[in-house]
């Protein structure tokens, strides 16, 4: 075999080899791509969905208040809608037009009216929700309201796009849905009693298990002997942070409210099991900020003269606590997105109130998701993304503020 | 104020200090413990209503069992009134989905890692990196909604488009999504493995003459295939134990059946259905859930201690 051959083999196989290499790299790539592909993809159509709550369609309504009526403001407002469409006669047709705007109408004039007095005229206007087909009508692009041909008859069409032609449509900010607890109606369901109830649990969870998890870091760290002991609460640990979440809320459910009698659907026992979850994050958290922490700032403490404990107290863990702080918002922020342990201890319950206390019946944001998810009317899909939307916030805010922390607070050693 | 009084008072302030330090030492030593009584308190609540679960339904029902309908019927004198409890269908549904979606993170997440840790510009990595890492901050919740509500219908028209008959609460789209909310782990955990794996051994395959990535297949991984292997078992864990997308995505009835568009329901699934909304607190069918939840529990347990084995064993090797 003569040089010439054998080098144009080698030539050959050294083209398969940066051939197979260029492939290889653009597996890796094409990988990358498809995992950044999803999260698009998924923020794209939660955003698409959700974004459309946060503006919506109120009717600028005059309301003729009359003394014959007394206190029946339903009666009030029907008639005053009704007013405005003479040629609405047959009882078919007045039950389409009061589907048109949301039954919630009734409990805001009753408000508005308990805060300002009638004008001589017995004339206010008041702002009203549409229920939920015709809010959505209303959002809809002029020329793509045929799809609503199933959901709304003609005439309901007609007289929306009457009002909307008359001016007494208004596009506004939706503080209802941050100002309202849940309701069955989409339109007026808002999130102040998820949002309230997260709150109040994730207090109970940070009371928890920061306070024992930097306590039993320190153990482990500073004055545990290296022994079996050690070891097996070590492994435990770290069993632990992998248990399975729906598991802790067994362990809530047979426990806390079974055995010790905590109540049910509360943000007491929610916070309790979160706070048992969470626990591992935090431990492993501090143990790793106190290990970063260089023993020569220890080692002068104690030669100054400090036991053991103040060396730890005065100088060890302050040094610590940014990354302390660091670890146990990142714990909060996975606390704050559970869903199942609260499934099983039942804050999965149709809550109207705005809970009021840790001992109340509540809901949590993400429970809040999950249950509009489940809800058959279409209002809902929507409601559910912008829950989501709030959620993502929540959470984009608590992992920048623990980055923020790490990057300037954190001493490099 | 006189020497001996002086001395006599600093001697009781560092009695008191000595004692304090004492309670404060103790404390510390409770809290550790804490997770102690939590892995207990788990074992010991979980097992002790499967064993009252276990009384009235024979252990070799319940795990070689192959029909699960827990449900009971409305009346009396119908057939399988008391419900059937068989874990098979149910495991299997589980495993099913799993495999589904460790078939999508395992090659992904190993991918990704390879691809950020030895080919990337440090820009790329900067930049890509924490995005990959907000897949995992993701509440499951919003994967579950977004499973069920964006993902099966494509998955569905799609199977049509070929013929296929797929579940609109098929099997297929709860593993994919699945699949996507596991990769970071593994991709971390793999990004961990390779960077520990020395330079020296990179090295010696490039002064051989391998290209980039032929040193990766040929040295690197093996050299980190059982940190690869325990991170697999971790994600696994991960999704066997993972609830909120199977319970929105997948369905409740238990089919035994490995077809990936089939609607398959999980050990998981089961737990939320049996003990959500009001119950009797001992009647046979919540009773169960404890029994599937000891399950899940002692499998996912016995996933986790032989992935950390793995990984100590590793890290012994190269120390």
């Amino acid at each position: 075999m003569n040089n010439a051959v054998l080098s144009q083999r080698m030539q050959t196989q050294l083209r398969r080899r940066h051939a197979a290499e260029k492939r290889f790299r653009w597996y890796g790539a094409a990988a990358l791509c498809f995992a950044l592909a999803f999260l698009f993809v998924l923020l794209a159509t939660i955003i698409f969905n959700g974004a459309g709550v946060f503006i919506h369609k109120r009717m600028l309504f005059e309301v003729a208040v009359s003394e014959h009526h007394g206190d029946r403001y339903g009666a009030m407002i029907k008639d005053s809608w009704k007013a405005q469409f003479p040629e609405v006669t047959n009882r078919r047709q007045r039950r389409e037009l009061y589907g048109l705007i949301s039954r919630d109408a009734e409990f805001l004039l009753r408000e508005h009216l308990a805060g300002v007095s009638v004008p001589d005229n017995g004339i206010v206007v008041l702002s009203v929700p549409f229920s939920g087909d015709a809010g959505e009508f209303l959002e809809t692009d002029p020329e793509k309201r045929d799809a609503f041909s199933e959901r709304l008859s003609p005439e309901q069409r007609g007289w929306l796009e009457r009002i909307e032609a008359s001016g007494q449509v208004e596009t506004v900010f939706n503080k209802d849905f941050f100002l309202n607890a849940d309701s069955r109606e989409p339109e007026i369901a808002g999130i102040l009693g998820a949002l309230i109830g997260s709150m109040l649990t994730m207090c109970v969870t940070f009371l928890f298990s920061f306070p024992i998890g930097v306590m039993a870091a320190i153990y482990l760290e500073e004055f545990a002997a290296k022994g079996r002991l050690f070891r097996f609460i070590e492994v435990n640990i770290n069993n632990l942070a992998a248990v399975p979440s729906i598991v802790f809320g067994l362990l809530g459910l047979a426990v806390f409210i079974g055995l010790f009698g905590v109540p049910r659907s509360t943000p007491l026992v929610g916070g309790l099991v979160l706070g048992l979850m969470t626990l591992p994050t935090m431990i492993i958290a501090t143990r790793a900020a106190l290990q970063a922490v260089p023993s020569s700032l220890r080692y002068a403490a104690l030669a100054l003269g400090a036991t053991p404990t103040q060396a730890l107290l005065h100088q060890g863990l302050p040094a610590a606590m940014p990354g302390i702080f660091t670890g146990a918002i990142i714990g909060m922020a996975q606390a704050l997105g559970e869903t199942a342990p609260l499934l099983m201890i039942g804050m999965v319950a149709f809550v109207a109130d705005i809970p009021d206390g840790f001992t109340s019946a509540s809901t949590a944001l993400p429970v809040q998701v999950f249950l509009w998810a489940d809800s058959p009317e279409r209002g809902f899909v929507e409601k559910t993304s912008a829950a989501i939307l709030v959620l993502l916030a929540f959470l984009a805010v608590m992992n920048s503020a623990a980055i923020y922390l790490r990057r300037k607070f954190e001493i490099k050693w | 104020m006189d020497m001996q009084a002086s001395i006599s008072l600093r001697h009781s302030g560092t009695n008191f200090r000595r004692v304090l330090e004492g309670i404060l030492k103790a404390f510390f030593f409770l809290s550790a413990l804490v997770c102690v009584f939590t892995t207990f308190g788990i074992f010991f609540s979980i097992i002790f209503e499967a064993l009252r679960f276990f009384q009235q339904v024979p252990p070799t029902e319940f795990f070689f069992g192959l029909e699960w309908s827990p449900q009971t019927a409305i009346r009396t004198d119908q057939v399988g009134q008391s419900g059937s409890f068989g874990l098979i269908p149910v495991l299997a549904g589980t495993l099913l989905i799993t495999l589904i979606a460790i078939t999508i993170a395992a090659p992904t997440g190993l991918l990704i890692a390879i691809y950020l840790s030895e080919y990337a510009t440090p820009r790329t990595r900067n930049l890509t990196k924490p995005l990959i890492e907000m897949l995992a901050g993701i509440p499951t919740v919003v994967y579950g909604f977004f499973a069920a509500l964006t993902l099966a219908p494509v998955v569905r028209d799609a199977g049509r488009y070929f013929g296929l008959d797929v579940a609109s609460e098929s099997a297929l789209a709860a593993g994919l999504v699945m699949g996507v909310m596991i990769i970071p782990f593994v991709s971390s955990l793999c990004d961990d493995v390779i960077h520990a794996v020395p330079q020296s051994l990179r090295e010696g395959s490039y002064g051989l003459g391998a290209t980039q990535s032929e040193t990766i297949t040929r040295t690197l991984l093996p050299a980190a295939l059982p940190g690869i292997a325990s991170s697999l078992l971790l994600a696994l864990s991960r999704a066997i134990g993972e609830t909120m997308i199977v319970v929105m995505a997948a369905g409740l009835a238990a089919n035994l059946t490995l077809n990936p568009f089939d609607a398959v329901t999980t050990v998981t699934v089961q737990i939320v259905s049996l003990l959500v909304g009001d119950h009797e607190f001992d009647s046979t069918k919540t009773l169960s859930a404890f029994a599937l939840a000891l399950t899940l529990f002692v499998i996912t347990l016995i996933l986790n201690v032989v992935a950390l084995r793995i990984v100590q064993t590793y890290r012994q090797k190269y120390e």
